[in-house]
Formats: structure tokens, C-alpha cells, sequence
């Protein structure tokens, strides 16, 4: 478990995180998001005992981070934001530093085998980390986090710079180890959260704006039950435009020229597809393309944070 | 403490990583034997000891001391691995003795390199080796101060130029605690009592009588308290500044 309550952090006049409260409980994914500079960073290095809060509570496992530091440092596996490393070790050297600090004593050949293993970092460790690719950085950062099997796994932005397969392989990791575990992540990737999170909390200026599934958060949505039309005949854009837009349960209607989309936002509430396909009956309309829109996370990002 | 030597492997075998330690050693072989040989006259003066010597490592170590020092924690702050090492479960207090016992043992390990010199002594004369035992074990404690008074300095700064320059001064301030260029800084606005407290507190006084061959407990409690004040100062630098 994770419990934060009130916690703040102020450097002098400029407040960093402020009055931040929520819990996350095991088998959750919990995705912080939030513009750069809104806070995330400190919060997670707050959690993870590096800043010492300014007011408030934290604690990791029931051991509070500021009383019962070294049982909370214990349960926790963190990946700092940019993966930082001692440039000059050698992957294994590093692992292996990291896994005499953790005390794993008996299983510690087992766990640096499999993290290697489960990283892929087979063919770098012998190389300095200094000289490794963004992608193998990052992926020696999880392997030092993952490398005790810590009930809590904090990481801030595990997935930058990483190309699309390295990502995917994160995600399906993460995935795979939210069954018994508490994940906090931190990312500016909204399609992160879709693919990995359970629910999702939103910062901007330090403070939490939102906390909800990324389900609910897209139902925030304007586009939430929005139905999309792409039409075979451009020319007949105009026509249907204010057709749509005559329906009574329809809001607004968006139109793209460059693609022939016509995007139809609802009242709120109200649901639009049976109508719209009935009208496109009607009026014999050839198309391409019919979908519901189960909202966009982006621009919710962008109302709530703006 | 298994954790202290866990922390100070690692640091050493960070010195050793790059071409910074072999570098190092030679220069301070290099010099020490050409103070002590050139400037000291060692073989000139005719005596069996080693005073031309270790005269003059208070000079050396002036400047090869905090280019020692000067990366053990401006580098963690700039690399930002100080992040990663504070959030593994070991007390501060664990990663400044780590890191001050690794660059102690390594001053050390140059230090003893030096050996030759006493063997020439010894094959030339028959000095005495009691003192000559009691200026190593001076020479490591005033290693250890210049150590210690850089680390801190290093602590304040991620920028390892800065905290050599800064480094050099602080060490030079304390060296010179007992004379009149340190002193007269002082002497026109503070009360006579605090000005003889700085003068006590010189390096080069408490160092002289050692390298002579003169263990005084007052001494090593001089060292060994300045070594502890500026460990606890560190840790009180890190403390606060470690995630700026």
C-alpha cells in the first residue's frame, strides 16, 4: 500500500507539490500524469525518500518514508526520471553493487539472472553504461529496480526514449508484474495509460485535478460518444453537415475537409449513433467509415490541465 | 557497516574504471620523490631519514588531495546517480563514510607506493624507523583531514572544477590556520580568544610534530575531530541539497 496524505514540498517561494492525498493498493496501476514541471518528479522522489516533504505524510508498506526510512526504501524498487547510473561500471558490476546493497543473500545469482534474462541486457554486460544506447539505460534502471522483487515499484517515466518494440516489451513487463504488485508510473505518453494503467491521477501546479480510471477520465471527454463519419463523396460534406446538425440530441458538429470526416459531438448524456446511422440511411450516404469515439484522453489532458 | 564497505568497493573500483588513479599515482610518486630529492636535498644532508620528505606533503597534498576529493559527490549530483544511491535502503551516514573510506584507502595506496624511499634509507644508513613509522601514519591523517575538508566541498557543488578550487582554498585556510597571512584576515574583528582558536587550529603545527616522530595524543584527537567535523558537515550539505 501506498498512502500519501496532505503531502507537500515548497523550495522557498515556488511550491513544487502541494496538499497531494491519495492511496494506491495492490494489484493497481496507477499513472501519474501532468504537464512538465507539475510536480510528478517530486512527488515520486518524495515516495521514494530522495526529498524530504515539506508538510504531510507518506508512507511505502505501512513504514513511513520519513520515520521508518530504511523499511520503506526496503520495499520499494525505483527507477529515478533519465535512468541515472555510474557511467564508468560495467552492467554487470553495476547489477551486482545493487544487489549487494538489497542483502538478497541466496537467491541474488538467481535474481541477477533472471533480470538480465527478463531485460534482455545479455549482450551489454560487459560494456560501461556510459556507453549504452538510451534504450539499454533505461532497461538497466528497471533491472535495478526489479532486481529484489519489491512489493512497490515506483518509476518515473520508464518508457522515454525507448523505440515502439522496447516500449511494448515494458508495458506487456508491467503487466505482467501488476498482478501482485503496487506500480506507480509516471509518463507524459497518454497512450501509456490506456495500455498499462488501471487508473490514472492528473497533477498540474502540484496538485491532483484529477483521479479517476482511464475510462472515466475519457467519458470527461467532449468527444465522449462522439460518432465519426468518413463519406465516400467529399462534395457531400455541406449537406450532411447541416443535417447533423439540425438533430436535436447533437451538440456541435466538426468537420475535416482533408480526410471527409464529419465528427458529430453529443448533448451531454445523450446517445447519437441510431440516429445517425438512421439519417445516413436515409439519405443513401455511401461511406467509409462509422465509429463511436470512447473520448479522447488527450484533450481531456489539455482541458484539465490548460 | 557491511553496507559502508559495500559503498567503498564500489567507489574504489570507480577510481581504478578510469585512467584518473594510475594518472594520480604516478604524479604523486613523481613529485614526492622530487620535492624530497631537488628541494628537500635528501641525499645531500647526509642523514638517515626521511624529514626532506614528508616536509613537504603538505604542499603536495594541497593540490592532489582535492583532485581526489573533488569528484566524490559533484559527480553523483551532476550524473544524478546520487538519486539512485539514496533511494537504495542505506543511511547517509553509510554512503559518506563509504565514499570517505574509498578515497582514504586509495591516498593510502599511493602513500605506500612510496616505500622505495624507505628502503633506500635504510640500505644507505640506519634511520629511525619508529619515526618514520609515526610521519606515514602523520601523513595519512593529514590525507585523511584534506580528504574529509574536500568531500564536503564536493558535497556543496555539482560542478567538480568548482569544488577543486573550492576545495584548494578551504585546505590552504586550515594548513595556514597558525599564520600571520590567515590570521590577519581575521585579527582586526574578532576577539584575541577566537583568533588563537584558529591559530590551534592549523594543520601544519599538529603535522610538523608528527612527521618529526612525535605521537601525541592531542594531535591525533586534532585530526581525528577535524575529520569528524567535516564529515558531519557533509552529511549535513548532502542532507539538504541532494536533490537540487
Amino acid at each position: 500500500m501506498i498512502k500519501t496524505e496532505h503531502l507537500g514540498k515548497r523550495y522557498d517561494t515556488l511550491v513544487a507539490v502541494d496538499d497531494v492525498t491519495f492511496q494506491v493498493g495492490p494489484g493497481e496501476v496507477l499513472g501519474f500524469l501532468g504537464p512538465n514541471g507539475a510536480g510528478k518528479t517530486t512527488t515520486m522522489r518524495m515516495l521514494a525518500g530522495f526529498v524530504t516533504p515539506s508538510s504531510g505524510r507518506a508512507s511505502i508498506c505501512g513504514h513511513d518514508v520519513e520515520q521508518d526510512t530504511l523499511a520503506a526504501k526496503a520495499c520499494l524498487g525505483y527507477l529515478p526520471e533519465g535512468a541515472p547510473g555510474y557511467g564508468e561500471m560495467t552492467v554487470r558490476s553495476f547489477l551486482e553493487f545493487i544487489v549487494e546493497l538489497r542483502h538478497l543473500g541466496a537467491v541474488a545469482r538467481a535474481r541477477l539472472d533472471y533480470v538480465v534474462g527478463r531485460l534482455q541486457l545479455q549482450s551489454v554486460l560487459e560494456q560501461s553504461i556510459e556507453t549504452l544506447s538510451k534504450g539499454f539505460r533505461r532497461r538497466v534502471g528497471l533491472a535495478q529496480a526489479i532486481v529484489h522483487d519489491p512489493p512497490v515499484l515506483i518509476l518515473d517515466e520508464p518508457t522515454d526514449g525507448l523505440d515502439p518494440n522496447q516500449k511494448h516489451e515494458v508495458r506487456t513487463l508491467i503487466n505482467e508484474m501488476s498482478r501482485d504488485k503496487i506500480i506507480v508510473i509516471s509518463t507524459h505518453i497518454l497512450e501509456e495509460v490506456d495500455a498499462v494503467c488501471t487508473r490514472a491521477i492528473i497533477i498540474a501546479r502540484g496538485r491532483i485535478v484529477a483521479d479517476a480510471s482511464p475510462q472515466g477520465l475519457a467519458a470527461k471527454s467532449r468527444y465522449y460518444n462522439a460518432v465519426s463519419m468518413r463519406l465516400e463523396r467529399p462534395e457531400q460534406l455541406a449537406q450532411v453537415r447541416s443535417a447533423v446538425a439540425a438533430l436535436p440530441a447533437v451538440a456541435e458538429v466538426e468537420v475535416s475537409e482533408r480526410e471527409s470526416r464529419l465528427t458529430a459531438l453529443p448533448r451531454a448524456g445523450a446517445t447519437i449513433l441510431p440516429a445517425l446511422s438512421e439519417l445516413a440511411a436515409r439519405q443513401g450516404l455511401a461511406l467509409k467509415e462509422l465509429h463511436l469515439e470512447s473520448g479522447r484522453l488527450d484533450e481531456v489532458f489539455r482541458t484539465i490541465t490548460a | 557497516m557491511r553496507n559502508v564497505g559495500i559503498i567503498m568497493r564500489r567507489e574504489l573500483g570507480s577510481y581504478f574504471a578510469t585512467p584518473l588513479a594510475y594518472i594520480f599515482i604516478v604524479i604523486f610518486l613523481v613529485l614526492a620523490s622530487w620535492f624530497a630529492f631537488y628541494l628537500g636535498g635528501l641525499y645531500e644532508r647526509g642523514q638517515a631519514d626521511l624529514n626532506p620528505f614528508f616536509n613537504f606533503h603538505p604542499w603536495l597534498y594541497l593540490f592532489l588531495i582535492p583532485a581526489i576529493s573533488m569528484r566524490l559527490w559533484a559527480e553523483e549530483r551532476k550524473s544524478g546517480s546520487i538519486e539512485l544511491l539514496m533511494t537504495q535502503p542505506i543511511t547517509l551516514w553509510q554512503a559518506v563514510l563509504g565514499k570517505f573510506l574509498a578515497a582514504w584507502l586509495f591516498a593510502a595506496l599511493a602513500l605506500a607506493l612510496t616505500f622505495p624511499l624507505w628502503i633506500t634509507v635504510n640500505y644507505l644508513g640506519s634511520p629511525d624507523n619508529g619515526a618514520i613509522l609515526a610521519a606515514y601514519i602523520g601523513s595519512l591523517l593529514l590525507a585523511a583531514g584534506f580528504l574529509a575538508i574536500g568531500g564536503c566541498m564536493s558535497a556543496l557543488t555539482r560542478n567538480q572544477v568548482v569544488a577543486f578550487i573550492l576545495g584548494v582554498v578551504a585546505c590552504f585556510v586550515v594548513l595556514l590556520a597558525g599564520f600571520p597571512m590567515v590570521l590577519d584576515a581575521f585579527r582586526s574583528w574578532l576577539p584575541q580568544v577566537l583568533v588563537d582558536a584558529i591559530a590551534s587550529l592549523s594543520f601544519l603545527t599538529h603535522y610538523e610534530s608528527i612527521a618529526k616522530g612525535v605521537l601525541d595524543v592531542r594531535d591525533l584527537l586534532y585530526f581525528a575531530m577535524l575529520i569528524g567535523y567535516f564529515l558531519i558537515a557533509t552529511a549535513v550539505v548532502l542532507d539538504v541539497r541532494k536533490a537540487e
